[in-house]
């Protein structure tokens, strides 16, 4: 009896899970089921969800219009290598945290995700008139800086969460063998922390991927990425909701694919050390 | 490979595939923000015949257009130098132009032409008589209406029609059972949306933003009369959810038969009129925005424009552009290739004396739109600002954002229209007086 009980339950809990993972879904369902719709499909009242004349004319329209390519291949480099980066400073920077705490740790831990907290724009002219003046207008390089900035709070406070789970007395056995401080957080901790940096990797490359705000205001031409590629789609005076929804599907595609295919790496990486 | 190599390859392959996209740069590049419309997106088509006549190559920054204000804002404010060519409108020209912060275009060719741009379109986009923006294509506002409606409900649409004959006719096509709603406006947050509209509606009701001492003038009779009326009239004849209707919302509905009458940008014209998008394309007629008798319309003016920022190193390019782009040589350009009917409308004199474009049915009521709205004279009472549907200032965006704001609120049912006048007064005042007026 109280098996079946379980499997209704399961039963219950799937069907909700699925429910809610659909419903979160389903914005970006529309948006690809848009972007095979005409124009005049698009805006229709009622609207029309799976039969209709499928195109592929707004992708071949978005194709023909804009380089594609150099906006994804900046897209991958910006949000690749600011997170690569992020990583590489928030490493050390963690241990310090998890393992070696001082009085004003968590009063450190807390200014840094303040810093989260004041909006992008109040910045922004500061910003501008600094990239103007080293010449990191439209490069890649300056963005790979701002958006690892506004990233390593988040990149510090998920790999000080994981490290903490992890025994400090196996670092101190290291250190007892003779290993150095390098030694100890690039063999020691950081292979037992991989399910953690891999999911902060994998978050903060969704997080920088999805920039719009500093993507949109500090790029042009050379170092525009996705987010810029998209609002090139967006207008107020005309209908162009299909060929904004083939651009918007073009841009998350990879990253979708991406979310496929590590997904049970993200996952464990998030709940690591939620259960002991 | 080591993580250190591996690391430096990738950190080389960041820095160096940028600047080999500056190597691309050469001089003879210049670099373009606009706005992302279907005129803008068709000359972008035409771009590479502008290159193969003068080898200037030509890049794109296309934006939808509250983020391209923002950006060319931003980068026109810090001398930033991102762009050699900046779209913008009616609103930004006298003010960047009184700054020094635009290229005076006092010295275009003599085959440009600059006398053949429509007087009210030079006119708004210059300042102290000096042109700082050449218009690309210029629109005003009109009355869109079906005909076979008009005509079931036994009425016919004058030519220069009042505000109290539209809402006679409006009450007349409105059928709720068929899904036909006798008007539809802008009621949707925004100085460029609802505001504008608002805006250019309290026009012809004798309202004014401000008295010559720059007073905030929402406590008058005139605004509680066009408020009262634009709601009134929605709530008996516009579409459900209209107070978060912009134009593009509008556009789908009278494209779908949804709406009586619509009045809006001269631009829709073509899109309401194009069979492909519109149900009701064969049966679409136009008038000039309406009145109350007090010798004002309530249509507005615009013009997306192209002006050259005083940071560009590449000024005599960017002319050369602007000459091409606006030129009644690409106009013809785009009518062989496209048709009359899809070149850039409202910028020059010639086009509309022009018999092919003649024959195009909404021509004549976009010239005569726009001919009847004049931005240093919009309103009955005297004013000290100019501009048709916003006041050329730098604080009208920032404080039109919050009245229109308050004014959807109202039409929402979320507040009275004493209490939206009332806050857009006090609104206005405070900012008003913080900026020193």
């Amino acid at each position: 009896m109280a098996r079946s009980v379980t499997t209704q339950r399961k039963a219950i809990y799937t069907i909700v899970a699925w429910g809610i993972g659909l419903l979160i879904f389903f914005p970006i369902l529309w948006t690809i089921l848009t972007s095979f719709k005409t124009e005049a499909v698009a805006i229709a009242d009622p609207p029309v969800f799976l039969f209709f004349d499928w195109t592929l004319e707004n992708y071949a329209v978005v194709q023909e219009r804009s380089n594609y390519m150099r906006f994804l291949w900046n897209s991958v480099l910006l949000a690749g290598l600011s997170t690569l980066f992020g990583i590489i400073i928030a490493v050390p920077a963690a241990w310090s945290m998890a393992f070696v705490p001082s009085r004003r740790t968590k009063d450190i831990l807390l200014w840094m995700l303040s810093t989260k907290m004041l909006p992008a724009v109040g910045v922004l002219y500061p910003i501008y008139l600094i990239f103007i003046k080293l010449g990191l207008l439209d490069s890649r390089a300056g963005l790979i800086i701002v958006l690892m900035l506004i990233n390593l709070p988040i990149i510090v406070w998920m790999l000080y969460t994981y490290f903490r789970e992890i025994p400090g007395e196996i670092l101190e056995a290291a250190r007892m063998d003779g290993a150095s401080l390098r030694s100890e957080i690039i063999y020691v901790l950081t292979p037992m922390a991989i399910p953690g940096i891999a999911s902060t990797l994998l978050l903060n490359f969704i997080l920088a991927w999805n920039e719009a705000f500093w993507t949109l205001n500090l790029t042009a031409v050379n170092a525009a990425p996705l987010t810029a590629f998209i609002a090139s789609y967006s207008s107020p005076e005309g209908l162009f909701f299909a060929k904004l929804s083939a651009a918007s599907t073009m841009a998350i595609a990879p990253i979708l694919i991406l979310g496929w295919f590590s997904q049970k790496q993200l996952v464990r990486g998030l709940t690591f050390g939620a259960v002991k | 490979m080591s993580f250190r190599s591996a690391l430096c390859a990738a950190s080389m392959l960041a820095l160096t595939s940028g600047t080999a996209a500056f190597a691309d740069a050469h001089s003879a590049t210049i670099t373009i923000a606009t706005v992302n419309n279907g005129d803008m997106i068709r000359m972008q088509g035409y771009t590479d015949q502008f290159t193969a006549e003068t080898g200037i190559a030509v890049e794109w920054v296309t934006l939808e257009e509250n983020v391209l204000r923002q950006r060319v804002t931003t980068d026109i404010t810090t001398n930033g130098g991102q762009f050699d060519i900046m779209t913008i409108g009616m609103y930004e020209t006298p003010i960047w132009g009184a700054n020094g912060w635009l290229v005076p275009l006092d010295d275009l060719s003599e085959e440009y032409n600059v006398g053949d741009i429509l007087p009210a379109m030079a006119g708004g986009l210059s300042y102290d008589g000096t042109l700082y923006a050449a218009p690309f294509y210029g629109e005003s506002s009109m009355v869109m209406y079906r005909t076979d409606l008009m005509e079931a409900a036994g009425l016919e649409m004058p030519d220069d029609p009042t505000w109290e004959f539209i809402a006679e006719a409006v009450a007349a096509m409105t059928d709720r059972d068929a899904d036909i709603n006798g008007i539809c406006l802008r009621g949707k947050a925004g100085w460029g949306e609802g505001g504008a509209f608002i805006t250019a509606m309290s026009n012809s009701f004798g309202a004014r933003w401000f008295d010559e001492d720059w007073n905030a003038q929402f406590d008058t009779e005139e605004w509680a009369n066009t408020l009262n009326f634009f709601k009134d009239m929605m709530d008996a004849s516009g579409p459900a959810g209209y107070a978060t209707n912009g134009f593009n919302e509008n556009l789908s509905l009278f494209n779908q038969g949804k709406c009586g009458m619509w009045i809006d940008a001269t631009v829709a014209a073509s899109f309401v009129t194009n069979p492909e998008d519109s149900e009701v394309a064969d049966s679409v007629g136009f008038a000039l925005a309406p009145d109350n008798g007090l010798g004002k319309r309530s249509n507005w003016l615009w013009a997306w424009a192209l002006a050259v920022p005083a940071g560009t190193q590449q000024v005599a390019e960017a002319k050369t552009f602007i000459e091409w782009a606006t030129s009644t040589d690409y106009i013809e350009l785009v009518a062989a290739n496209e048709g009359w009917a899809n070149v850039p409308p409202g910028a020059r004199t010639s086009l509309y004396e022009n018999p092919n474009y003649q024959a195009v049915p909404f021509a004549q009521m976009t010239l005569d739109s726009i001919l009847s709205a004049d931005p240093n004279d919009s309103t009955v009472l005297p004013t000290p600002y100019v501009g048709v549907q916003f006041a050329a200032i730098p604080e009208f965006a920032g404080i039109a954002s919050q009245v229109s704001q308050e004014f959807s609120a109202a039409y929402a049912g979320q507040q009275t229209i004493e209490e939206a006048l009332e806050k857009a007064q006090a609104i206005t005042t405070e900012e008003m007086e913080a900026a020193g007026y």
